[in-house]
């Protein structure tokens, strides 16, 4: 086949393509231009924005021998990543930018200009697994549990996935460093990126709090009893306990956490534990990533909310549309916006977007 | 078959270059020592200083080399501008025409930024052709203030030749500098007929080796120097002199100026067959600039539709060569700011490649971009339709 390899700069992309040659595909190098400047979402070695990773990305093109050039993918990346962020978190929501990135990015943006110009997919250096089983080709979980970004990558269709490959999946982080350095690549050691790529220093709060501006509103108790004033109210997280910053002390000094982000009315919620405990989790635009579940009946397996959460155990139901899961056990701080991703074992069903929890 | 369509940006060695390299890059000896090793190897670059000397209508002395056109440029703009505002402090003006070089246009808004320049850019007609009433204009208003005024001698990426000689004359005692790295032994280039104050000169664009390159500066004339250092070249430009590409330099400028009109007519004849083939198959398509006086070998295309990255990158699965305009530092395609200084839409200038052919090139590399083109232009423009 022919493929783009989607290059970040890193060594997981880097391996990737490497084997994507090894395997006989004629492997195109592509790095994706995220910021019409560079330096303007963020500066250090780190993230997906920089000159350098630009250049890493050349470089291991260069000696993995294949054809290498730049994409510049930054309107997309502001329109549908950036702005999106901003959004919803304005909206009191939690959104996984790199969920969306996948989603409006990697897998349609540059997916669908490389059919265009006659290549057949895009490999990635993702840890997910693609197999062909009963129900055709579907995705799994990674081998190496400690990296698996099968989550991430449940907000991708079937169409999506079949033109996504990830020769990562079936091999541990460790392994691939090791290859890295086999193969001669020298981002064999360049350490993970963690943060959101377009945030500089990983400090979400500041950054948000530059573009959205100071919104100065109460928190209050679930009585409605006033606390305390916050800056922003998107600045909080559900289930956030630190840095509430509350002048009235709480009954026995029971732990209080952010229950509640209300946008209209500028207001946190805060409250015990207890309150914060979510069973029920609806999710709407839901994505199949293989066959669609039968709608209208209950199905058992698991829920998983955050990147890197357990998978929780839990009986589902959707009508296509949306998907609501009922958990075994209960969930503490769980918001809105989060992806909700349903698996069976190690399978990836599909996603929704969490819009209401109780 | 490889096919390549970028000699603006390179262009293979000449043989006579190839030699001269080789054989003075065995020679020991420091241009500036005083003894018989130091002496022979200066005896050579002073040759070489000579002969490029000869070609360029310029004396000699008037040469200085450096280490690169962007090197040249930063020197001149830089040590004019440092030069005459040390004279005169309010004389803080720089004026360029809109669609220089990058070479001349991040010093100059270098200077801006850090050294209160003020930057006039006078604007260019949709064929590529410096607006001399605008600049007449512009320096009857200002003429006290201004440091320099720089206007490239052709454009690297449409090929227009410039009124430089008009310029000269509505500049009158302003110095005039005029980079020519892409006219030099390729049309008819003569520093003192030209009457320019200052000229950029380079040797891999003509068939010579990286990493050297000139400036011409008219006697008498003073710049504020950007390298210190041991004053190697009149005191203005310092670092050990490059000896073998100098020499290199001027062997491949020999064969170039010898053979300049051969290469013009042949150059001139293949230009208008890529023009020609390519219309065949697409008519729709548009050559930006393109008037006379023009350099023989650039072809800059518009292909409707399309983005011009997309193209190049199937063009090079295909071994053929060309060239978007510029690219950030980080390699991220710009719209070109030569189109877009000649009114063109930045839809438009996304979607335009450069072909810049060279003595190299054949009827039959040309067959060969006809034949992919239609399938190349057609899954360009699918891409750009994706959305």
């Amino acid at each position: 086949m022919k493929v783009i390899a989607a290059m970040s700069g890193g060594v997981d992309s880097a391996v990737a393509a490497a084997r994507a040659v090894e395997q006989g595909h004629e492997v195109v190098g592509v790095h994706l231009a995220l910021s019409s400047n560079p330096q303007k979402y963020r500066s250090g070695a780190r993230g997906c924005c920089t000159i350098e990773d630009s250049h890493d990305a050349r470089r291991a093109a260069d000696v993995i021998g294949i054809p290498f050039y730049i994409w510049d993918m930054a309107e997309e990346f502001h329109d549908g990543v950036v702005e999106n962020f901003l959004s919803e978190y304005a909206a009191g929501r939690t959104p996984n930018p790199c969920l969306r990135c996948n989603e409006k990015i990697k897998f349609a943006a540059v997916l669908d200009r490389a059919k265009a110009l006659g290549f057949d997919a895009v490999v990635t250096g993702h840890y997910a697994q693609m197999r062909e089983t009963d129900l055709g080709r579907t995705m799994h979980r990674a081998e190496d549990p400690l990296k698996d970004q099968s989550y991430v990558l449940a907000v991708l269709n079937k169409d999506q996935l079949d033109g996504a490959m990830f020769p990562l999946g079936d091999t541990h982080k460790e392994e691939v460093r090791k290859e890295a350095k086999r193969r001669g690549l020298y981002v064999a050691n360049k350490p993970d990126s963690h943060d959101i790529c377009f945030v500089p220093s990983g400090n979400n709060a500041g950054w948000l709090h530059d573009r959205l501006g100071t919104a100065t509103g109460p928190i209050v108790d679930e009585d409605g009893n006033k606390l305390g004033e916050h800056q922003g109210a998107y600045t909080y997280t559900i289930g956030q306990r630190r840095g509430l910053n509350l002048t009235v002390p709480a009954d026995g000094g029971v732990p209080r956490y952010v229950l509640k982000i209300e946008p209209v009315s500028n207001t946190v919620v805060v409250g015990t534990k207890e309150s914060l405990a979510v069973t029920s989790i609806s999710g709407e635009k839901a994505i199949w990533c293989g066959p669609i579940p039968a709608t209208g009946i209950a199905h058992r397996g698991y829920a998983q909310v955050r990147a890197h959460g357990q998978p929780l155990s839990c009986t589902y139901t959707t009508d296509g549309a949306t998907i609501s899961a009922i958990l075994d056990e209960p969930l503490f701080g769980l918001a809105t916006g989060q992806g909700l991703v349903i698996y069976d074992e190690d399978r990836v069903v599909g996603s929704a977007t969490i819009d209401a929890t109780a | 078959m490889a096919s390549y369509f970028d000699h603006a940006a390179t262009t293979p060695m000449s043989p006579a270059a190839i030699e001269a390299l080789n054989k003075q890059i065995a020679q020991l000896g420091n241009a500036s020592s005083l003894h018989t090793q130091g002496r022979s190897v200066r005896k050579d670059v002073e040759e070489a200083r000579e002969s490029l000397a000869r070609i360029a209508g310029c004396s000699p002395s008037e040469i200085i080399f450096t280490g690169s056109g962007t090197e040249s440029n930063n020197l001149a703009i830089k040590g004019f501008f440092w030069k005459r505002r040390s004279e005169d402090p309010t004389r803080n003006v720089i004026v360029i025409s809109a669609f220089e070089h990058h070479a001349v246009l991040d010093p100059v808004e270098w200077l801006e930024e850090h050294e209160g320049a003020h930057v006039i850019q006078v604007p260019v007609s949709g064929d590529g052709v410096l607006d001399l009433e605008a600049l007449r204009d512009i320096v009857e208003k200002n003429r006290e203030r201004i440091a320099l005024i720089a206007v490239m001698h052709s454009n690297n990426e449409v090929g227009t030749i410039q009124p430089i000689q008009e310029v000269v004359e509505i500049a009158g005692d302003i110095p005039v500098h005029t980079d020519a790295v892409q006219s030099f032994t390729k049309v008819e280039f003569n520093f003192n007929d030209l009457g320019v104050t200052s000229a950029t000169l380079s040797a891999h664009k003509i068939g010579g080796p990286l990493g050297v390159s000139v400036l011409i500066l008219a006697r008498g004339i003073d710049v504020t120097p950007i390298l210190h250092g041991g004053g190697q070249e009149r005191d203005i430009r310092s670092g050990t002199l490059n000896a073998p590409a100098i020499v290199s330099f001027a062997a491949a400028a020999v064969y170039a100026n010898e053979l300049r009109e051969a290469n013009f007519t042949y150059i001139t004849e293949l230009r208008k067959y890529l023009i020609d083939s390519l219309k065949a198959v697409l008519p729709d398509i548009r050559v930006n600039g393109g008037v006379e006086p023009s350099l023989p070998g650039i072809a800059n295309i518009t292909f409707p539709g399309t983005e011009s990255d997309g193209l190049l990158l199937l063009l090079d699965a295909e071994g053929i060569a060309s060239s978007t305009g510029s690219a950030c530092s980080a390699g991220v395609p710009r719209p070109s700011h030569v189109l877009l200084a000649m009114g063109i839409s930045e839809k438009d200038a996304r979607s335009s490649l450069r072909f810049s052919l060279g003595r190299s090139n054949t009827r039959d590399e040309i067959d060969h971009l006809a034949s992919v083109i239609e399938s190349v232009v057609d899954r360009a423009r699918a891409a750009l339709a994706r959305n």
